[in-house]
């Protein structure tokens, strides 16, 4: 049984606990503003908010209704477009029709959730992050200028919020309803989710079991791994960084601190996926996803990252390179779950780069990523890991690249013999997101591009091409 | 006036087809579909699925008690196969259950047999077989064949475009229920109602009186809509005829994207010549339209595409044939600008083929050749208020054309890993239905005794905004606020025998006879307001709600007005209707007068390519655009831009892909990437031209839903302008849509 608000009322449920929240929001509760574009958390017609007690205060976020689990809402508060309904039209909402955001308007309740959950946010308002609150969201008549101008407008509207008293700001200029005040209490009042369960499915944040399968957990229970915030931590020791095994990416980009070891986390964090899907994917679950082309998994390969594995008592660890067996076939048992990821933080200098490119720059699966860290002491390199993703059955840690490239000068002749190594250390294949010839170029490409982006006065595209 | 129908949207309380309230007993249909693209059916075996506890009923070709046809413009395609099947994805059987999910489960286990035959996915291939939908069409103006005598540079290649999947974001749908004595009702998300009745009428051996559609709005069609919505409403029709329990009918994105159609593809060769002074004297195309498996609306896509053969060039040598090729793919459909993009990338891409043989600029070559007043296009009709000449001008001096080239030139010089690039693209482009008999509408208005009005027409609205454009015209001629006017849904009870919602002509047709009827009525009012104050009628005025007497205010309002006039019985209700003059078109000649008028304006793309990793990203599209009289900016606004990067879309990013089998690989949204936020120009001006309009637009607003598409083909010439600077040994492919995959390759190769 899950008990969570719905908007401003109590809801009870004894649907499996893998059942998807946008069909109970549709079909068992009525609330058709909530719509149904893809349901692969592509589109953001569906977008809902999440609000999580945290310390006394909510806490929101905005998630693909057709990717989460009710497992995953018990407790919290779900607010859907009929939830920011008020008597009057909210400023996000009255911007909209000003700047005529709306076309044929199946997107836009997706569009005003997501940007109210910008308004809800803590983060200082800047015009680049009012943008970035709708990277999930697509409208097909395609209008996103007038989008863009709401977006603005909004951010101009914000610029006097009281941040140390948001919601009650939000409540008092209107653009949320006064029962969201009440929302702390009713959460608290909620009976605890009953954690304890037969169930055997394991469920991260869901968004890419239940692309690929949600047939498979629709009608049953599962176990979710998010729930457990004794996972969800990031910890610093003195040289090293440990991730809880139910971090997710969201959690990543609000570390201000990894961003001073990885100073342009942010902007690979931007290529991946969209807000409402980084705020309910985990970083474990990318690793176990065991997609050829996860994003994350070839950042922390290059990290070289170590993975804590668990079943019931029992842990081990290894390195995330060592995982993959063959495709889709990991180094764990059915019950193993991650729970913890272990790395040593980059020094000074030491560099680190990510390269991605898909069909569509923002929100897409990669054609070829790639990721590096490099050490170089007297324009000689020191240390190298050097990963790559869509380039083979598995996520490849490029053993034999890096290797070459240890202890050799930094120079153009060195980069290009080891692209000639790196060639014939992946196999890639023809398919939807390119063919090989494109991908054996790409990744050539990306890896200079590592080099350009990291060493600009010694490295040009000039020198290598 | 914004949008009438934002504040519904923005709250999220309009009414989309899954969000009509569920009636008691309602059935749910999913379609079981052809695995294979080619084949025999052997068998089929239901009797697992039957089985399945919450099945209600299997309905296959054996259930239809009409034709079991579907074919709008020829009769070449069932509901459900019967015998064959002709692409993958096509309709077999429509799955009822108690719940979508048990009709998935069950559809899961159909076992189905088919005998394989050989599948053809390619236009050339059908078209060397002999597989074509129908005859070919050629158009032809002067003598190619004399021509070429003239010409200084002649020039011949090949040209490749591929489709565009619709992705309105409202997948396909429709909801039935029985009614009384047998009839029923539709909801559909169609953009054509009177389609879907014509053919359920057929299919259910029923007289379309029997069948009402209705169609509050559309989640979004770009043509998609317009004759592909009509499977799955028949089905749901179908499942309440033989059930007599309503049917829900909504596709699954992936079932959506496997089973329907797209924008076709097209391979075109072309020949052209210019003489000395770069005059294009003579231009020969022929087109292969791959049509899919099935006609649909391919023989209409493919004569605008031969209409608009020569975009905005004039040229007194032409001759341009077409064929439709048959394939086994989902019968190619309609999509925003209907055939007309294919058949101008082929001429953008034969003037940039020969701009970069003779090492010029490609607008060289455009500017010198554009359309003016008086001249003749192959289809017979003189182009009249077409200025793309002053257009090119306000582009150029407007948006400063030369001082963009200075800057991209020398940003190209001193960044060698980053290069920019632009280009220019007009557009010219027909308005009406090109099949004559289609350019008609009709209009029902109601004025309550309280005043207020209703209006039905057959317009759908689908995000154009065609509603508030309709309550515009009402509420001017009868001076009423916005609120005391409804528009009601499209039904085909209250307004008969429409044509689709499509062609760009919908507010035009239906906003002419929205006209006549409030003209009709108001005339009728005024006349008891002049017998009351015992003046001359043409004294009487309307305005704010008051009846103004020579222009004074008296002291009679509108409401009280009304009143007056049903006490006296008079007629408070009138149909309007509207058929386009002057038009026509003789396809035994293909000469004739085709279109009420033509659209035209100019685009300036401004692209930096990223050289190290082949991707881009669109700095800026300068658009001047030929409105007329815009009768709502803002709506009308929305519509270029929105137009604009959808047909960027269909050149950068969307990309199709089957494989040789037939089988589609971009089948879902996140293998086929469609335009987001960020892919967006980050800037996008508009400029409107100061024209005249023309009497044959409504309140001489022209048409503007699908022109503003075709500036995106701008998006692929500005990149290869800027791969040109990067790599001078670039030979262009003309292989559209240019991905970030063939941008890297251009640059290497």
């Amino acid at each position: 049984m899950i008990e969570f608000i719905l908007n401003d009322k109590k809801v009870v449920t004894n649907k499996p606990t893998g059942s998807l929240l946008v069909d109970l929001i549709r079909y068992d509760q009525h609330l058709k503003g909530t719509k149904i574009g893809c349901r692969e958390g592509d589109c953001g017609a569906c977008t809902v908010l999440i609000g999580s007690l945290v310390d006394g205060a909510m806490q929101y976020i905005n998630v693909t209704s057709c990717l989460t689990p009710i497992a995953n809402i018990a407790g919290k508060h779900i607010v859907t477009i009929e939830g920011l309904n008020m008597v009057n039209l909210s400023p996000v909402q009255q911007e909209m029709v000003n700047e005529s955001g709306t076309q044929c308007g199946f997107c836009t309740p997706g569009f005003v959730v997501s940007l109210s959950n910008y308004c809800l946010s803590e983060n200082e308002p800047t015009q680049a992050k009012s943008i970035a609150a709708i990277d999930g969201n697509i409208c097909r008549c395609t209008g996103y200028k007038p989008i863009e101008r709401t977006a603005h407008n909004i951010t101009d509207l914000l610029l006097n919020k009281d941040h140390n008293n948001s919601i009650k700001w939000l409540i008092d200029n209107q653009f949320i309803p006064t029962y969201f005040k009440d929302i702390p209490q009713l959460i608290s009042n909620l009976s605890p989710f009953d954690k304890v369960t037969k169930a055997h499915k394991l469920v991260g944040g869901g968004t890419d079991l239940y692309v690929q399968q949600p047939e498979v957990f629709e009608e049953i229970d599962i176990r979710p791994i998010n729930q457990n915030a004794n996972l969800r931590f990031i910890r610093f020791d003195e040289t090293t960084c440990i991730l809880g095994g139910s971090t997710t990416v969201a959690d990543l980009a609000q570390s201000t601190k990894l961003q001073k070891y990885i100073p342009n986390l942010l902007a690979y964090i931007k290529l991946v996926s969209s807000t409402p899907i980084r705020n309910s994917s985990t970083i474990a679950g990318n690793f176990v996803n065991a997609s050829p082309i996860g994003d994350f998994t070839a950042f922390f390969l290059a990290l070289n990252a170590q993975i804590t594995l668990q079943e019931d008592r029992e842990s081990r660890a290894i390195f995330l390179k060592d995982f993959y067996k063959g495709y889709k076939d990991l180094d764990k048992t059915a019950s193993e779950i991650i729970t913890e990821i272990t790395f040593e933080l980059p020094t000074v200098s030491t560099h680190f780069n990510l390269e991605k490119v898909s069909k569509r720059i923002h929100l897409d699966i990669a054609s070829v990523n790639t990721a590096i860290q490099i050490r170089v002491k007297n324009k000689v390199i020191e240390h190298i890991h050097l990963s790559a993703g869509g380039i083979g059955p598995i996520p490849t840690y490029l053993h034999n690249t890096a290797q070459y490239l240890q202890g050799k000068k930094l120079a153009p002749t060195h980069i290009k013999e080891a692209n000639a190594i790196m060639q014939a250390e992946i196999s890639p294949i023809s398919d939807v997101r390119g063919t090989e010839d494109y991908k054996r170029l790409l990744l050539r490409q990306l890896f200079y591009a590592h080099f350009i982006k990291l060493f600009p006065s010694q490295i040009t595209l000039t020198l290598l091409v | 006036m914004k949008n009438i129908d934002s504040k519904g949207h923005v709250t999220g309380t309009s009414i989309y087809i899954d969000d009509i309230p569920t009636i008691e007993g309602t059935g749910y249909g999913v379609v079981f579909d052809s695995p294979c693209a080619h084949g025999k059916i052997i068998s089929v075996n239901y009797s697992k699925a039957k089985a399945l506890p919450g099945v209600i009923h299997i309905i296959t070709h054996k259930d239809i008690p009409g034709e079991n046809q579907i074919g709008g413009i020829l009769p070449d395609e069932e509901l459900f196969a019967s015998q064959e099947v002709h692409f993958q994805g096509q309709p077999i059987a429509l799955i009822i259950a108690e719940s979508e999910q048990i009709a998935f489960k069950a559809r899961k286990l159909i076992e189905i047999e088919i005998d394989k035959k050989t599948v053809i996915t390619d236009p050339r291939e059908a078209q060397q077989k002999g597989q074509l939908i129908f005859p070919p069409r050629t158009f032809s103006l002067g003598n190619t064949k004399d021509s070429w005598k003239d010409c200084s540079h002649i020039f011949e290649g090949k040209v490749d475009i591929n489709g565009q999947e619709h992705l309105y974001i409202e997948t396909q749908g429709a909801y039935a229920q029985p009614l009384e004595n047998g009839n029923i009702k539709v909801s559909s998300s169609t953009q054509g109602p009177t389609a879907v009745q014509r053919a359920a009428a057929k299919v259910l051996n029923i007289g379309m009186h029997t069948i009402e559609v209705d169609v509050v709005r559309l989640g979004g069609g770009f043509g998609g809509k317009e004759d592909q919505a009509t499977p799955w409403a028949i089905m749901a029709a179908l499942g309440t005829q033989i059930l007599r329990i309503p049917i829900k009918v909504i596709l699954h994105r992936m079932d959506d994207m496997r089973m329907t159609g797209k924008r076709h593809p097209y391979s075109a060769d072309y020949k052209i010549g210019l003489n000395k002074d770069l005059k294009i004297v003579g231009y020969e195309v022929t087109f292969f339209q791959n049509a899919g498996a099935a006609a649909d609306l391919s023989p209409a896509v493919m004569e605008r595409t031969l209409f608009h053969a020569t975009n905005s060039y004039f040229i007194p040598n032409v001759e341009a044939t077409a064929y439709s090729c048959k394939t086994n793919l989902p019968p190619n459909t309609a999509f925003r600008g209907f055939g007309a993009p294919q058949g101008m990338f082929v001429i953008e891409s034969a003037i940039a083929y020969a701009a970069n043989e003779l090492a010029i600029e490609k607008q060289q070559i455009q500017k010198v050749n554009l359309l003016k007043d008086g001249d003749e296009f192959p289809y017979g009709q003189i182009a009249e208020g077409v200025g793309l000449s002053p257009a090119w001008e306000t582009l150029v001096s407007k948006f400063n054309l030369k001082a963009t080239q200075k800057e991209i030139a020398s940003f190209n010089k001193t960044n060698d890993a980053v290069k920019k690039g632009y280009a220019l693209m007009p557009i010219t482009f027909g308005i009406s239905f090109t099949k004559t008999p289609m350019n008609q509408a009709r209009a029902l208005v109601h004025i309550y005794s309280d005043g207020s009005v209703g209006i039905s027409t057959g317009a759908v609205e689908m995000g154009q905004g065609v509603n508030t454009k309709m309550l515009q015209i009402a509420a001017n001629i009868f001076s009423v606020s916005a609120n005391r006017i409804k528009l009601e849904s499209t039904n085909t009870t209250r307004v008969a025998n429409t044509s689709p919602t499509a062609a760009s002509a919908t507010a035009d047709l239906n906003g002419k006879a929205l006209e006549k009827a409030c003209n009709a009525l108001a005339k009728r009012l005024k006349t008891t307001a002049a017998s009351y104050f015992k003046v001359d009628v043409g004294t009487i005025q309307f305005k704010d709600e008051q009846v103004l007497v020579n222009g004074n205010t008296s002291d009679v309002s509108w409401n009280q007005l009304v009143d007056m006039a049903f006490l006296e019985r008079v007629c408070l209700t009138e149909n309007g209707h509207y058929a386009t003059p002057i038009i026509n078109f003789n396809k035994d000649k293909e000469k004739g007068h085709p279109f009420a008028y033509h659209v035209f304006g100019l685009a300036l793309t401004e692209v930096t390519v990223d050289c190290i990793r082949g991707t881009y990203e669109f700095d800026a599209v300068k658009i001047v655009h030929d409105f007329g009289k815009s009768m709502n900016p803002t709506v009308d606004r929305g519509q270029i831009e929105g137009g604009l990067v959808q047909g960027m879309g269909w050149m950068t990013l969307e990309e199709i892909k089957y494989t040789k089998e037939g089988r589609l690989l971009s089948n879902s949204l996140s293998t086929y990437k469609v335009p987001d936020v960020y892919s967006a120009p980050k800037q996008i001006l508009i400029e409107p031209l100061e024209t005249e309009g023309t009497d044959m637009a409504i309140l001489k607003s022209k048409a503007v839903g699908e022109p503003p598409l075709m500036y995106g083909i701008g998006a692929y010439f500005a990149i290869e302008n800027a791969i040109k600077a990067f790599n001078p040994a670039y030979k262009s492919t003309f292989n559209a849509p240019f991905t970030h995959e063939k941008v890297l390759m251009a640059l290497y190769n």
